[in-house]
């Protein structure tokens, strides 16, 4: 499909990879998405912003689809006359209802015609007229607050069918929220999620930051992906003001991307060992990511390198013998992750958990919009380094990693295999790294404007939507992590599966509560 | 099987000497020697933890994690995290306490059984940290908790949290001295 034959009116908006913006009407809405799906094109985020101004100005409810050969749309809906409903399109994208869900509860704009209306981040604990995101609200306001309430959960009745509740405290040291698992005997026939327990109001804080410093608030948005949301709220704010990132500060950040990506990868690896009762598997892996974490410290002086990626570059400048240091501990780790490697194929009590375990098929992960890691093991190649390279990626041939199987097992080959790469990427920085300063002053102001950000975390793509006003303030900045495409997609992969084998499945995935909750 | 012993074997033992102990000299044996002892004179029993995540990025888990690692070891100074809050003395909480947590925080601290302890980790949990107060958050952990000790950072590294949790357990070492020497006064 060309986005020329949708008849849409776009313009191109800043950033360093192909982005188009327009404005349709609210017939226009669900026929463009309803276009784009048969398209096999994709929605990135959805969600809505208060535009009044005073008397004058819309609500607007925007989304990003990822269309064509490396393109991205982004859409804005402005609804007339204050008008607080839009026309849903979760019946086309169905992973839509939860981000449309949470539109109503930050904005109180409906989707109409949505078959699910339950609320998703307002658990009650807020009044249910109070919407943080509309400009009368300064969302520190705090009355006699009600408790939170109970949700109506999904009932499944039949013979011998019980529910088991988990959460939202966890057995482990893990992130809360809640799983409600329909069983028979052991045999999960239904698993319904509800999450947003660790919702901290992230987009209204946003607008009480400058704008250059909101990298700081972005890189918590899920403290295991700091680097990949500092930098796409860096790359969207660059983009806004035109701002020149040096080469060699682009180069570093990819490092960091590329580092974080393995530090995480080699602590879902033992996590999934251990998770399949091979304890080994644990003990080892967390010793190499350890180490790797140590070198972050001593190089970046951070050990997830928070608050490294800035504004119009990046605020540390390594030698070459830190560069050194960095080669020696990926040709060190590479060598010891090949003999876990082996040892995790070998092993006949791993693989039987692992196999056929918790299976996305591709045909499933294509119409749920499965994204980032997990999409790759169940063969949909999608991997923004590869599909939309802002540099250094442009010049970096990354090479992607896939299965077909869609199991846990596909998912730790992913891993693996990515793992490899990265720290083949990795060498291949250092030793191409361009020389010069590693961040530009802004030398053109603070205009106000819009732009995006786009960096393949390693969980999956993390799309960064900022509106900047003048004087450096934050009209509306959203965040958009993997984690929703790809929460929805969980509850399918447990189907069928037994309940013990659900720590397994969800750690395959291992997918974000903070990221998603903001 | 080979190929995992000789990896075990290759490995050996990656356990450091734990923090404030490291300048007693005294060798690893009796550093951890000497946390256990003081862990069983306040407990009677080996540390047990119970974590809430009350609303935190997931970075101050990261680093509980890795307090379970080798180099750690935290289950070798007797000092172990647990899943029900009714087998903790300590309860441990990260995050600016979120509204939508704070009746499962609440509830999760009132399960644990007396006498018990409550360390706030991170600058989330001590004061709200970057997300501050609002609709969505109630700020720091003692907004709603009695809080024992704290342990800034974002996120505060495993070294600083092992060193927060012994001095929260040393600090109930000291109540209950003062506590004992008052009652035979
Ligand atoms: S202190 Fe820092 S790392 Fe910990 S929860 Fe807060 S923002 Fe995240």
């Amino acid at each position: 499909m060309k986005i020329a034959d949708l008849n849409l009116n776009l313009a191109p908006l800043p950033a360093p990879f192909p982005l188009v913006r327009g404005e349709v009407c609210a017939s226009e809405w669900s026929a463009v998405a309803l276009t784009i799906a048969e398209n096999h094109g994709r929605l990135v985020t959805l969600w809505g912003s208060d535009d009044r101004h005073g008397e004058a100005g819309h609500f607007v409810v925007s989304a990003v689809y990822a269309v064509e050969n490396g393109t991205l749309l982004w859409l804005d809906l402005p609804l007339p006359d204050q008008q607080l409903n839009y026309p849903d399109i979760a019946g086309i994208f169905p992973y839509a209802s939860h981000m449309q869900r949470a539109v109503a509860d930050l904005l109180g704009l409906v989707a109409e015609g949505a078959s699910d209306t339950r609320p998703w981040l307002n658990h009650g604990a807020w009044p249910m007229d109070y919407f943080p995101l509309r400009r009368e609200f300064t969302g520190t306001e705090v009355r006699d607050w009600p408790a939170v309430t109970d949700y109506p959960f999904v009932s499944v009745a039949g013979d011998g069918v019980h529910e088991i509740a988990v959460g939202p405290v966890h057995a482990g040291i893990i992130e809360p929220g809640h799983f409600r698992f329909a069983v028979v005997g052991e045999k999960t026939l239904r698993l319904e999620e509800r999450l947003g327990y660790t919702h901290k109001g992230i987009d209204k804080r946003f607008e009480h930051l400058p704008a250059s410093e909101g990298y700081r608030l972005a890189g918590r948005v899920s403290g295991d992906s700091t680097v990949a949301y500092a930098w796409a709220y860096c790359m969207a704010l660059e983009a806004v003001w035109n701002w020149q990132v040096p080469a060699r500060a682009l180069w570093l950040r990819a490092l960091m991307l590329e580092r974080e990506r393995v530090a995480n990868h080699l602590g879902d690896l033992g996590a999934l060992g251990n998770d399949a009762a091979f304890g080994f598997g644990l003990s080892q892996f967390m010793r190499l990511k350890e180490d790797w974490l140590r070198l972050n410290k001593t190089l970046f002086g951070h050990r997830f390198m928070m608050d490294r990626i800035v504004p119009g570059g990046v605020a540390f400048d390594p030698d070459t013998a830190a560069c050194a240091k960095i080669t020696a501990q990926c040709d060190a780790i590479e060598a010891e992750v090949r003999e876990l490697h082996a040892i995790y194929d070998d092993h006949a009590g791993l693989q039987d958990r692992f196999l056929t375990t918790g299976r996305v098929t591709t045909e499933l992960a294509n119409q749920l919009g499965l994204t980032g890691l997990a999409a790759r093991a169940s063969g949909v190649p999608r991997d923004v380094r590869i599909d939309f390279p802002a540099p250094p990626y442009d010049e970096l041939a990354v090479n992607i990693a896939c299965r077909n199987s869609g199991d846990v097992a596909a998912r730790v080959a992913v891993r693996f295999d990515e793992l490899l790469e990265s720290l083949q990427l990795l060498r291949q920085i250092v030793r191409r790294l361009p020389d010069g300063a590693v961040i530009a002053a802004p030398d053109n102001g603070m205009p106000e404007g819009r732009g995006a950000g786009w960096v393949e975390g390693w969980r999956g793509g993390i799309f960064v939507a900022l509106t900047v006003e003048k004087e450096n303030r934050i009209r509306r900045c959203h965040c958009h992590d993997p984690s929703w495409q790809n929460w929805p997609v969980l509850e399918y992969a447990a189907i069928g599966n037994i309940v013990p084998d659900f720590p397994l499945i969800n750690k395959s995935f291992n997918l974000s509560y903070s990221g998603h909750d903001r | 099987m080979w190929k995992i012993l000789k990896r075990i074997a290759k490995t050996g033992i990656a356990t450091e000497t734990p923090p404030d102990l490291q300048k007693v000299g005294a060798g690893e044996t009796a550093a951890t020697q000497r946390i256990h002892d003081e862990i069983l004179q306040i407990l009677g029993r080996a540390l047990t933890i119970r974590e809430v995540d009350a609303g935190s990025c997931n970075g101050c888990e990261l680093e509980l994690n890795a307090l379970n690692n080798v180099y750690y070891n935290l289950e070798g100074l007797g000092i172990k995290f647990v899943a029900s809050p009714r087998h903790a003395d300590l309860l441990l909480v990260t995050g600016p306490v979120s509204r939508n947590m704070a009746l499962a925080l609440q509830r999760t601290y009132d399960a644990i059984p007396e006498p018990k302890l409550v360390v706030a980790v991170g600058d989330c949990a001590i004061n709200g940290g970057i997300f501050g107060e609002s609709y969505a958050t109630l700020g720091g952990v003692a907004k709603m908790l009695p809080v024992d000790h704290v342990i800034p950072g974002c996120p505060p590294e495993p070294i600083a949290i092992l060193q927060g949790i012994l001095t929260a357990v040393r600090y109930r070492l000291g109540t209950r001295a003062a506590a004992d020497s008052a009652g035979h006064a």
